[in-house]
């Protein structure tokens, strides 16, 4: 079963994120929450880097999260949004979950 | 239990700063009493955990860091730190106080994929 | 599916006992079993009495008791991290001679064990943390 990774800091104040990639094997999906969703954003420094990672992962980011920092607009596409709900599911389809803090 | 299950216990910052180090090493303590599979993964500024020769004596708080020298005693005998955190800090296993196996990050990201629980802070 | 969710830092600071609740939430109302919630580390201050917040905004202690007593849910504080940051039941209150005690309604005082228990039986642990 593939794994799920979750990240709850910009890429642009932590290495969360880098370092999550960093350990992302093929197929691993990568849940974006709170300050993790500027991670999704389009045209930032960071932007470069999640596009070569959506070559080879799964990536969501949670739609209350980017709503909440008025975001929606900037997104890059090929990431996938979910709700609460969706991050339940997200959660009962992978194994190990590991949070990136 | 039926079946033991493994556990990895992540530690990703530094001590002394927070007390995330700290708490984490109790946690895996107690983890190793209940007889599962346990691991400790030291990456990114969690390798400074393990630096040798750490006084917490002027700072007055509690060397908690003694406490690593005695995780095989505990059963933890999985002590992986990662490679790439190591030498982005300068750092090498002789500087570090207790014996662990030093693995690279896509190696490191093999062993994530195998637990069934990982714990972070 | 029995998921033991983890939460490591307080209300309001950080937006994790946020995320972690809204999750909880979520998974009960899909019919998920949620053996039990632990608090760990400042998530330990999740489970104070005393936290009073203004009309306008969420109540996240009260929240937590809440959704506990709607779902029988299992909300168990680490005891060694509770007493260092002063969240104390009556008797742990009484142990150490304290005339006072402060723990929310629902919420229980429980060692560090009672994570690897509840994460050994569950199918799957999700941390929420900072």
């Amino acid at each position: 079963m593939a794994m799920l990774y979750t990240v709850n800091k910009s890429p642009l104040e932590r290495n969360a994120l880098e370092s999550c990639l960093r350990h992302a094997t093929v197929g691993t999906a990568i849940l974006l929450i709170e300050d993790g969703v500027y991670g999704a954003m389009a045209q930032t420094a960071f932007t470069p880097a999640l596009e070569q990672a959506l070559q080879k992962l799964h990536i969501y980011a949670l739609k209350p999260d980017i709503e909440a920092r008025g975001i929606q607009d900037k997104i890059l596409p090929g990431i996938a949004l979910v709700d609460y709900g969706g991050f339940v599911d997200l959660v009962a389809q992978h194994s190990p979950v590991m949070a990136w803090l | 239990m039926a079946t033991k299950k493994k556990i990895m216990i992540v530690n990703r910052k530094a001590p002394h700063g927070t007390i995330y180090a700290f708490e984490s090493l109790e946690m895996a303590l107690i983890t190793a009493a209940f007889d599962q599979d346990v691991t400790l993964a030291f990456l990114d500024d969690g390798v400074y955990q393990l630096v040798k020769n750490q006084d917490t004596r002027p700072i007055e708080t509690k060397n908690f860091t003694r406490a690593y020298r005695a995780l095989p005693d505990y059963e933890i005998e999985k002590i992986y730190v990662e490679r790439e955190s190591l030498n982005a800090r300068g750092l090498t296993p002789a500087d570090l106080a207790v014996a662990v196996e030093v693995l690279d990050a896509d190696t490191l990201a093999q062993r994530i994929m195998q637990q069934d629980v990982v714990f972070s802070a | 599916m029995k998921f033991t969710v983890l939460v490591n830092e307080g209300p309001y600071t950080h937006q994790a006992s946020d995320t972690a609740f809204h999750f909880t939430k979520a998974a009960l109302e899909k019919g998920h079993h949620v053996l039990r919630v632990f608090f760990y580390h400042d998530g330990v201050l999740n489970a104070t009495a005393l936290s009073v917040p203004p009309r306008d905004d969420r109540d996240v202690v009260k929240r937590w008791s809440t959704l506990a007593q709607q779902y029988q849910l299992d909300l168990v504080a680490c005891i060694a991290a509770a007493e260092r940051r002063g969240i104390l039941d009556s008797e742990d209150a009484k142990r150490h001679g304290l005339e006072m005690d402060n723990l929310a309604p629902r919420f229980r005082i429980s060692g560090l064990g009672q994570l690897v228990e509840a994460a050994i039986q569950a199918d799957r642990v999700v941390v929420f943390g900072d």
